[in-house]
């Protein structure tokens, strides 16, 4: 019921807003995870309709699922909005492609660019051409309880390479604690060990090149060892009992809860591990991580980080207005107080300095020094691959389908494409 | 049709309509019929034919619908064995329906179609989780069957046995979603049966009780038959609404785990909506829709007698 009324209040909300002036700017945001989020976008409007007279600027909220729905009708028809809310990727591509989009390089210089981190800039364009600003980037990590490290006598920080950890969550399950907390309902949280392994394995360039169906696809054997690797994993039985019917953020509150020592998810953990305890607090200083570990043998750079890019997408015929919005939107001083509100990881390239939590700053500083920066493959891949690619990820580990099963179910996916 | 039989000959169209005028029926027929057969080709028959005309393309909802594909959307599902597994779990909520649901509300409804006060508050008890949302009865019992902190999780506790996780269970889940189905439909179900009960005249019961019959007699040779009509309607409702669940299993189960829990409509939503296959999803509903209809069309011919009578 609480959705149809948001739904039909954003539709209403749509509707009286398509009436507005033309000048005026619609953004269509998801729904925020933390409170301050919504209150940020509103202030940021706020400040931009002061200093400029006569613009209003309109922000709409969705949650995440009804978003992705409504969105293709919406972008279709003459409700849509200046520019909204996206994860690039797959999906991206596609709206690129049935012309939802305007193509705004010729309104961002060279100087507005190097705003931008270039992965950023890379995220956001197709076939060579910008189509809207980023915004900020996530980056997964492997966390790590402290205490409970200590207690099994494991050093995360000499975790280098697969076969490392492998060997810990032995010796951490022969201590008696789960190694590993794991969201499983969701699939995706599964599919992250999946996905930094074939990064890890493939490369960043052998991801790109089996996204275009080049050396066998997903059929590479690249894919299938790193199916055989998260195999390996499984095989220990390292995730905490009745995974597959936990959800990722009930996971998180587990894992905030000391019920386990590994956690791999994205820079957003330090905040969700807090909020969904059952003390509401956490694991506090207990909570580090070193990142994901190399694989012998493996074209990837174990510097490259792994993650999304998030931003706004400008549609076709938006006004003027828009693009100026999201420049101020995106400028370093907004992206340096989302940083400070630790809303998310700012990917300007001079907006770290509001960040205070030092592991959150660690990320960043990883960030901007990767070498590469791999996009969150069920996103990269579009709706339908990255959907086979989270399915196959998680039955891999229920045991239900081999490595090269899990290979094959992909590359079909992505031949149906 | 050669010969009519009364006074009326046969008409041709303009003398009927050219009738129908002098008996001041055409008016209304112009008045009335319009509105009802617009809205019901514009929102019933034309969706049907667009689904049916969808289903022949590859269309992610993006952009022009001119990626004709013949009929490789059906050529997808008759291969993939998720969609397999869901018209198997569709199958076996169709058998629970019948033979678990239906006569646990057909004993319940004996036990209680008499008018009195215990019997009122059983009913309203019984009849429920009829009321409650299927979205929320999900939720609730995805409550219950949590192994952490639900109920079934401090059961385990208290006996100090392991957490059972039956939802994580490729084994058990689908179980648990037809426990869910049953619990939430009986006391629909009873309630057609108890007023079909309570219209069993009494005085029949009566001469069956004079001539010596016992309670079970009176129940299979009385009542049973009497309420015949009611218990097919019901099966009818059952075998459709079985092919129809969708909102029970997302917040269970949501498919999973290992896709072994989709039925039918939720199989479309995953593979046709969330993932952008608009026109696969439809190739999916085509197949429900044919489903239901066979199901409907054979039922009323083959349970309902003739003419399709209750």
């Amino acid at each position: 019921m609480k959705s149809f009324c948001l739904g039909a209040a954003t539709v209403l909300g749509l509707t009286l807003a398509g009436s507005a002036l033309a000048d005026d700017v619609r953004m269509l945001a998801i729904e925020p995870n933390v409170p301050e989020g919504r209150q940020y976008y509103l202030d940021v409007a706020k400040a931009y309709e002061t200093a400029n007279p006569g613009t209003k600027v309109q922000f709409d909220f969705l949650d995440d699922t009804s978003f992705k729905s409504k969105l293709p009708t919406l972008l279709q028809s003459s409700a849509r909005p200046d520019a909204f809310f996206t994860w690039t990727g797959g999906v991206f591509a596609e709206q690129a492609k049935a012309g939802v989009l305007k193509d705004i390089s010729a309104d961002f210089t060279d100087a507005d660019r190097k705003m931008y981190s270039p992965s950023g800039i890379q995220a956001m364009s197709h076939d060579g051409k910008l189509y809207g600003a980023p915004m900020y980037a996530a980056s997964v990590v492997l966390w790590y309880n402290k205490a409970l490290v200590e207690k099994a006598g494991v050093d995360p920080k000499a975790i280098k390479n697969w076969e490392d950890l492998l060997a810990a969550s032995k010796k951490i399950q022969s201590a008696g604690i789960v190694p590993i907390v794991m969201g499983g309902k969701d699939k995706w949280p599964i599919a992250l060990f999946y996905g930094q392994l074939a990064a890890r394995i493939a490369g960043t360039d052998g991801v790109a090149a089996a996204d275009k169906g080049e050396n066998e696809g997903f059929n590479n054997p690249a894919f299938i060892q790193a199916g055989e690797a998260l195999k390996q994993l499984a095989d220990l039985k390292p995730f905490q009992p009745g995974y597959m019917d936990t959800t990722q953020p009930k996971a998180a509150g587990l894992f905030g809860d000391g019920k386990g020592a590994f956690y791999l998810a994205g820079n957003f953990l330090v905040g969700a591990q807090a909020q969904n305890s059952a003390t509401g607090k956490g694991l506090g200083d207990d909570l580090d991580f070193i990142t994901f570990p190399a694989v012998e043998g493996g074209k990837g750079d174990p510097a490259d980080t792994f993650g999304g890019v998030n931003g706004w997408l400008v549609t076709k015929d938006a006004g003027k207005s828009t693009v100026d919005f999201l420049k101020f939107l995106t400028n370093n001083k907004n992206q340096t107080e989302g940083g400070r509100l630790k809303i998310w990881l700012p990917i300007g390239t001079d907006a770290q300095s509001g960040i205070a939590d030092p592991r959150l700053r660690r990320i960043a500083e990883g960030l901007s020094k990767a070498p590469h920066h791999q996009l969150y493959l069920d996103q990269m891949l579009g709706a339908s691959v990255g959907a086979a690619l989270n399915d196959a990820a998680a039955q891999i580990v229920t045991g239900d389908i081999s490595p090269e099963e899990a290979a094959a179910l992909v590359e079909e996916a992505r031949e149906m494409r | 049709m050669t010969t009519m039989t009364g006074s009326r000959p046969m008409l041709s169209p303009a003398a009927r309509i050219a009738r129908m005028h002098k008996q001041g029926k055409l008016m209304a027929l112009l008045l009335f019929l319009p509105p009802a057969l617009v809205l019901f080709t514009l929102f019933v028959i034309w969706p049907i034919f667009n689904a049916a005309n969808l289903s022949f393309f590859k269309w992610s909802g993006y952009g022009a619908i001119d990626n004709f594909i013949g009929t490789q959307n059906y050529q997808r599902l008759a291969r993939h064995s998720v969609f397999h597994q869901s018209l198997w779990n569709s199958l076996k909520l169709i058998l629970a329906s019948l033979f678990i649901q239906i006569p646990l509300a057909l004993t319940l409804a004996l036990l209680i179609y008499k008018k009195t006060s215990a019997n009122t508050a059983f009913r309203l008890i019984f009849f429920a989780p009829y009321i409650l949302a299927e979205i929320a009865s999900g939720v609730i019992w995805s409550f219950i069957f949590d192994g952490d902190f639900g109920v079934s999780g401090q059961i385990a506790a208290a006996l100090g046995i392991d957490p059972f996780y039956i939802l994580a269970d490729r084994q058990f889940a689908f179980l648990a979603i037809i426990t869910v189905v049953v619990w939430k439909y009986f006391g629909y179900h009873m309630m057609i049966f108890i007023a079909a009960l309570q219209a069993v005249p009494e005085d029949l019961l009566e001469a069956a009780e004079i001539d010596g019959a016992g309670r079970w007699q009176k129940v299979f040779y009385v009542k049973l038959p009497l309420i015949m009509h009611a218990i097919k309607l019901s099966a009818f409702f059952a075998i459709v609404g079985a092919l129809q669940v969708f909102d029970i299993i997302i917040p269970l189960t949501n498919g999973g785990p290992s896709n072994s829990t989709h039925s039918i409509v939720s199989y479309l939503y995953t593979y046709g909506l969330a993932q952008l296959n608009v026109g696969y999803g439809a190739a999916v509903g085509v197949i429900l829709f044919i489903l239901c209809m066979v199901t409907a069309f054979s039922y009323r011919r083959l349970a309902m007698g003739k003419g399709g009578a209750l």
